[in-house]
């Protein structure tokens, strides 16, 4: 069964910022030379349950708009997108989270972000905080926190929601080595539950040993769907000069 | 967006984040909201007792007063806290997936503590000032409540225009300026022409300033046409403001 399914997918941005009133008026008298970057082209694939994709590409190549459009943060322009599940995802250092609010009270308010129920919460919040290590530092303001603390908090909450699907974005890279394998063993023992797993790295070789599939963005475009490392060596080798 | 989660859950949090987040780091903590209206109330009674003295005000100055200044300073408070709402937590629109329109909603429920706190201090002073408890009072959790969905309305639209227009914050921070003006808070209701008046009352903070002292000051039940026209105002802003929330919402990640 397909978890997630893009099915030529486009989604633009406009070039200019339009956020004053000023650029909403000219953009009133000039609606035909609007100018638009299109961030994804007409993208089409599918992932089933217990595939886990690496998605591979230049900075700017798209890969962080695919991701918004799978967590549902953004509409495509044109296409649909399709995801079965509850999504969880890891796409920003400390994303959700508020500096001023102790560890405890950030893993509530996550939680609930999450969609998780108070009961739920409160059952995984002793495996949460011993998976994070963070010991008493739990009642401690996140501000004071270490940014590979933050990380090891939000991954914690993330895995241990029980998500279908896993969506992680360079973030990883942060924690010590213990927690790198401590982490990779959890996503691991994630894929065996048949779980669904879609990262962003530019670490290649962790990639390489997480990932079965990769999918090659670049410029908005899907220039190459297939087996991880064969996908890797291609981007290693480079595509003929586009930029 | 899928998102099946607990609704009440989340808000609860989203509260205790606001609410902790403003309270923690002052040392006064709570007393600053009261002491806002407080020191209001004290300029507002000096400049018109001692200043323009106004003598068609048969209650004490300071009380009459108060009955205006807590509906605005929760209504201008809450406005303007709710158009900012979703600007100021991009990293929730931006990074993580959840229903957007609870942002707006808890930031006005939030604010409602402050209110909560404000209503109590009013409260005191009407019985010490010897206005007396009485039964009518059991009205105020209505027109009160009434607020509070207008607020809620009211909020999910300028928080959803503030996305697209950034301008929106000082719209309404001037709009706050006028309004404390056009809501009759310092002058009496009598006092407005009588060809303003109906359309006063569509204003659902005036509204409540003059339900407010029916209830307070004259010991009445507020009169149905008041009522009724804060009730529409009241559902027809958070109707219309669910509809815009949703229409808008949907390119949120785009401007942010």
């Amino acid at each position: 069964m397909d978890v997630i399914e893009f099915a030529g997918v486009s989604k633009y941005f406009s070039r200019h910022t339009r956020k004053l009133l000023r650029g909403h008026l000219s953009d009133l008298f000039h609606r035909y030379h609007r100018e638009r970057f299109y961030a994804l082209k007409n993208i089409s694939f599918r992932i089933g349950r217990g595939e886990s994709v690496a998605v591979i590409g230049s900075n700017g190549a798209g890969k962080s708009t695919l991701l918004s459009l799978v967590a549902g943060l953004s509409k495509p322009d044109s296409g649909q997108v399709n995801v079965r599940g509850r999504v969880a995802a890891l796409l920003e250092l400390g994303s959700g989270f508020h500096g001023d609010l102790s560890g405890r009270e950030n893993v509530h308010l996550n939680g609930s972000i999450l969609g998780l129920s108070r009961k739920r919460v409160n059952e995984l919040f002793d495996e949460i905080v011993d998976f994070a290590g963070l010991g008493e530092f739990i009642d401690q303001p996140l501000r004071t926190y270490s940014s590979g603390m933050i990380m090891r908090l939000a991954f914690a909450v993330a895995v241990n929601v029980d998500p279908d699907v896993l969506i992680v974005d360079e973030v990883l890279a942060v924690g010590d080595q213990s927690f790198q394998t401590k982490s990779f063993e959890k996503i691991v023992e994630f894929k065996r539950a048949g779980k669904t797993l879609l990262c962003v790295s530019h670490v290649t070789s962790a990639v390489q040993n997480l990932c079965d599939r990769g999918l090659w963005l670049d410029q908005g475009e899907l220039i190459m769907d297939g087996a991880s490392d064969e996908v890797i060596a291609a981007y290693a080798g480079g595509r003929p000069a586009t930029r | 967006m899928l998102w099946n989660g607990d609704y009440f859950y989340l808000i609860s949090n989203l509260i205790l984040k606001d609410f902790r987040v403003r309270y923690r780091n002052m040392s006064l903590g709570m007393l600053w909201s009261l002491l806002n209206p407080l020191v209001m109330m004290g300029v507002l009674t000096f400049v018109f007792t001692a200043i323009f003295p106004n003598r068609s005000i048969k209650s004490p100055f300071a009380v009459f007063v108060l009955c205006g200044l807590v509906p605005y300073n929760f209504f201008s408070l809450a406005w303007s806290l709710a158009t900012v709402s979703l600007v100021e937590n991009t990293g929730f629109i931006k990074r993580v997936a959840m229903p957007r329109i609870v942002i707006p909603i808890s930031t006005v429920l939030a604010t409602c503590v402050n209110l909560g706190m404000q209503v109590g201090l009013l409260l005191v002073l009407v019985v010490v000032f010897g206005k007396g408890i009485n039964v009518n009072w059991l009205w105020l959790p209505v027109v009160w409540g009434l607020e509070v969905v207008f607020v809620c309305g009211l909020g999910m639209i300028c928080a959803a225009l503030d996305v697209y227009i950034r301008d929106m914050r000082y719209v309404v921070e001037s709009a706050t300026l006028v309004l404390f003006w056009l809501v009759p808070i310092f002058y009496d209701f009598s006092s407005i022409s009588p060809k303003y008046r109906d359309v006063y009352q569509y204003n659902p903070v005036a509204a409540l300033v003059l339900a407010s002292r029916e209830i307070l000051l004259d010991a009445q039940a507020p009169p149905w046409s008041l009522l009724s026209k804060l009730c529409v105002s009241s559902f027809v802003m958070l109707v219309l403001g669910y509809f815009v929330f949703r229409l808008l919402e949907r390119r949120f990640y785009d401007y942010m």
